[in-house]
């Protein structure tokens, strides 16, 4: 089963949510936590696993030899991403640019290009008990999240139980996260800012044919717009985490909530227990 | 003109409600939010929209069934995994165009994509330019570009002093598009762990694109340990921790009513604010 932790919003409360769901499940599952926020991985700042494996992740790129290139500038017409020229008789690639599609060596007349690996990020794992933890790290300057999202999923067991800490947002990375998933939790603030953005990822998981539903965390500090918009669209109100100064501190130490409170952990148990509920009513549906 | 953008790796920390107090602050500016795919300082600024466009970048292949043989060659050729049983999975396709290029029967066409929207507005507190991705698009960095195209000539025909931009969350895609060029980059960060290391990474991609950056602690309070941290490695990188802001409900209060913190209350918190921006302009002049 896979389980994305989304919200649109940064800062609600994801790898929060994401880690003490993991660590409470550990006593009867194996458990697998996939960090694809690559751009800012935190999910092992609150878990604390040994990274003893790591991989790096690359993107191919044209090598062109010149001996070959006749700068036709096939290449160059071929590439969508702007990311090759051909001036007179220089050929230039962008690397940054390059999305790594293989048009321009396959397409090339002369066979003139071939790929090679590019290195944009790092894939880690550690696993302690019953717990794994993959993350993925882009690396600083990069500006393409989605390729090493994709390697960090290919580590995906499916007779585990995966939770991915999904980036915020809603575009590319996102989707690349949550995409395959057998459930979408969303995680919101009841302020308006959290409402709008959970709406936008709300209107995500539906685009991806997911069911979802929410967690309400800092409850206390706003209004009830959130919880009138879960229940306008039908949306299930997973478990609510109240507004506590205590539980602030023990996320800025790095510490767990199921660890630093451990009364939360029977919360967390239910929420897996409602999820797998609502998976299995969507599919009887 | 000096062009401000504010930035923090990690998500919800404060970013937007610093940027709707500036707002409030600055006289001769225009406005640009960044954060195109979760963005929420119109929620704040309660703009009356001047001009609207659609933005369409980027394509996506459609197969057409009567033509297609069924030859598999798109399929295996398609390094994005987008191809299944003769059908494109529009949210897989990056719109490369190999596959049109090398199906033997043509049967392949690329389809512009639209993949928003961008506004230019008019607030209580001058212009404000902004944008709406499409729910799971790609090109949110061109989007990125657009709004900052518009707001830099706003700025220029109305010879206004400054560009405020509130940035997206991580180190990726948009923000590079938000930062390269950019006058000063503000740097929000909280006293957590997970604040601490995605400051780290931020700045990470303001070195490496030559943009000078200042540090800001919001609720400094949550974590002095950790703000001493955060202030000791500002220090020995040379960038200075300019502001600390307490946690403070107030915070929050003024967003449910939807103002800028400063026109809110006048405690402490809304003095910070306007200390510190004070401090930037004169950092810039």
């Amino acid at each position: 089963m896979i389980i994305s932790v989304a919200s649109g919003k940064g800062g609600t409360g994801k790898t929060l949510v994401a880690s003490s769901l993991a660590l409470s499940l550990t006593d009867n599952h194996k458990l697998q936590l996939l960090d694809c926020d690559v751009e800012e991985p935190n999910a092992n700042i609150l878990l604390h696993l040994p990274m003893d494996q790591s991989q790096r992740v690359y993107v191919p790129v044209p090598r062109v030899d010149t001996k070959k290139c006749t700068y036709c500038g096939k290449c160059a017409e071929v590439c969508a991403y702007n990311a090759i020229a051909v001036i007179k008789e220089k050929v230039l690639v962008f690397p940054e640019l390059c999305h790594g599609c293989g048009a321009c060596s396959y397409l090339c007349p002369e066979s003139a290009i071939t790929e090679e690996g590019r290195e944009v990020g790092i894939v880690e794992r550690g696993h302690s008990g019953n717990l794994e933890v993959i993350q993925g790290r882009l690396n600083v300057g990069e500006a393409m999240a989605p390729p090493v999202i994709r390697e960090v999923k290919k580590y995906i067991n499916p007779t585990n139980v995966a939770i991915i800490d999904v980036p915020p947002g809603t575009s590319c990375p996102v989707v690349e996260a949550i995409n395959g998933s057998d459930f979408c939790l969303l995680v919101t603030e009841p302020t308006p800012f959290g409402l709008n953005d959970f709406s936008l990822a709300v209107e995500v998981a539906r685009k991806l044919g997911l069911p979802s539903g929410a967690v309400i965390n800092r409850v206390g500090i706003g209004s009830d717009e959130v919880e009138q918009y879960c229940r306008g669209e039908g949306i299930p109100i997973l478990l609510r985490i109240p507004l506590d100064r205590d539980i602030a501190v023990l996320y800025s130490k790095g510490i767990p909530l199921v660890e630093g409170m451990p009364r939360w952990r029977e919360d967390f148990v239910r929420l897996f227990e409602d999820i797998k509920e609502v998976i299995a009513a969507r599919r009887a549906a | 003109m000096k062009e401000i953008v504010v930035l923090s790796g990690k998500g919800g920390t404060g970013k937007t409600s610093i940027v709707a107090s500036f707002a409030a602050l600055a006289e001769s500016k225009v406005l640009a939010d960044c954060d195109v795919d979760a963005a929420d300082l119109h929620l704040l600024l309660k703009p009356a929209i001047l001009e609207e466009k659609e933005f369409w970048s980027g394509q996506v292949a459609v197969i057409d069934q009567e033509k297609c043989t069924e030859c598999g060659l798109c399929e295996e050729l398609c390094h994005f995994g987008a191809i299944k049983d003769f059908q494109v999975d529009p949210i897989s396709c990056e719109g490369c165009g190999f596959c049109y290029r090398v199906c033997p029967v043509d049967a392949i066409t690329m389809k512009d994509s639209m993949s928003g929207h961008w506004f230019i507005s008019q607030t209580k507190y001058g212009y404000l330019c902004h944008a709406k991705l499409a729910i799971a698009q790609e090109n949110s960095g061109k989007l990125v570009t657009v709004v900052r195209q518009n707001a830099r000539s706003i700025a220029e025909r109305e010879t206004l002093d400054y560009i405020i931009t509130d940035g997206p969350p991580g180190i990726g895609c948009p923000v590079i598009s938000s930062l390269s060029g950019a006058s000063l980059a503000l740097l929000v960060t909280e006293p957590s762990l997970s604040g601490i290391h995605d400051l780290e990474r931020v700045i990470g991609v303001c070195r490496h694109f030559g943009i000078p950056a200042l540090v800001c602690i919001n609720k400094y309070d949550i974590n002095q340990e950790n703000t001493g941290k955060i202030e000791s490695y500002c220090l020995s990188l040379g960038i200075e921790v300019v502001s600390k802001i307490p946690f403070d409900n107030v915070v929050t209060e003024a967003l449910i009513k939807r103002l800028p913190v400063v026109e809110y209350g006048d405690g402490t918190t809304s003095r910070e604010i306007k200390r510190l921006w004070e401090f930037i302009t004169r950092a810039l002049s």
